[in-house]
């Protein structure tokens, strides 16, 4: 477990040095996650050590975004006077979001013939 | 005797008191999910969210103390969000074999949820802040957080904002795209995955494993293509 933390926490290190030191916009974490892509690609056997404790962390995702959505409780004012506008951006834009990237993947699919589809019984 | 009052304010000093308190919560939050069978309404981080802050609100304790001791948890959104490459390695020979359509609906998909959620905001007049906060709705958590401090953004309400998308994403998809006649699992899996995340990604499983494989791509994809896409975006509504 521990070199599997150590492993994680150093792809983290290593992402944010790179972000701050680059002066990219994106997060460390996300620079991590990438180069564990590329990592695991070119070294199978390292997704294999990593595993067990990359699915214990997956599993619990959820779990470690609490503290902050706690921090709502000190943005009720906004979220009462701008409810409305708040709930329809968010619902309109992730049906437009679902709606367009489905559409656009079977049109694509359709345009290059390429990929079998797997379609729904 | 020691007196209650006291060793209530010996524990309000540690982090051991609010730290207990979240897996609890989250733990509660957990169980009333299975309960319900899974059901996207009964998210388990949204049970968790409103007992704490119902208990913070009784308790009289601000959010600064409170996270003394939920900073732990925090802290391993930075991990998890490293180790969401490996679901996105395990997919590799997936995304090769249709990488053209997943290039074109991550590219649209992503891009549609970044600017549609901004136009709606600042066509009601939203302040810029609100806009920063929402501008990364569409992607996990722990990175939506992370792109929204870079931003200038509120990291607490994104996490509120990322989470409502995913329940609202979760419930929508199944009818939406029946009514739009998509049948294609790969189609319907991956635009959850980029619309709404891990909850929509939860959502893809519970139908069809294929569905679900795609999610997840789909999910991984955009984390770093918002965070790519976000900034530049973002500046176009300032």
């Amino acid at each position: 477990m521990i070199p599997a933390l150590l492993i994680l926490l150093s792809f983290q290190l290593a992402g944010e040095v790179a972000a701050r030191s680059l002066g990219l916009s994106l997060p460390g974490p996300v620079l991590g996650l990438v180069a564990l892509v590329l990592s695991c690609s070119l070294r199978p056997a390292l997704a294999e050590r990593l595993r067990p404790v990359v699915l214990g962390l997956l599993g619990n995702l959820s779990l470690f975004f609490v503290p902050a959505g706690v921090g709502v409780v000190a943005h009720l004012g906004e979220f009462r006077s701008d409810g409305l506008a708040i709930a329809v951006a968010l619902m309109a834009s992730t049906a437009l979001a679902i709606a367009v990237a489905a559409l656009v993947f079977v049109q694509v699919v359709r345009l290059t013939g390429r990929g079998k589809a797997e379609v729904q019984e | 005797m020691t007196d209650a009052a006291l060793i209530w304010s010996y524990l309000t000093q540690g982090p051991l008191l609010w730290l207990t308190a979240t897996l609890a919560a989250y733990w509660l939050g957990d169980s009333f999910f299975r309960m319900t069978g899974r059901k996207s309404w009964a998210n388990p981080v949204a049970v968790a969210v409103i007992v704490l802050a119902l208990v913070l609100w009784s308790t009289g304790t601000s959010y600064k103390t409170y996270f003394e001791g939920a900073q732990f948890v925090h802290f391993m959104l930075g991990p998890a969000t490293v180790a969401l490459g490996m679901p996105l390695y395990d997919n590799l020979s997936r995304v090769r074999r249709a990488a053209l359509p997943l290039a074109a609906a991550l590219l649209a998909g992503s891009l549609t949820a970044i600017v549609s959620v901004l136009v709606i905001g600042k066509a009601f007049g939203l302040s810029a802040t609100m806009l920063a906060s929402l501008a990364p709705k569409s992607t996990t958590a722990p990175v939506a957080i992370g792109i929204a401090e870079g931003l200038g953004g509120e990291p607490t309400i994104t996490a509120v904002l990322v989470l409502l998308t995913g329940m609202f994403g979760a419930i929508v998809v199944t009818p939406l795209l029946n009514l739009l006649r998509v049948h294609d699992w790969r189609a319907r899996g991956f635009a959850v995955g980029v619309a709404a995340h891990g909850i929509g990604t939860a959502r893809a499983f519970q139908v069809n494993e294929t569905a679900g494989a795609f999610a997840s791509i789909g999910m991984g994809l955009n984390a770093v293509l918002t965070a790519v896409l976000a900034p530049l975006v973002l500046r176009l509504f300032q």
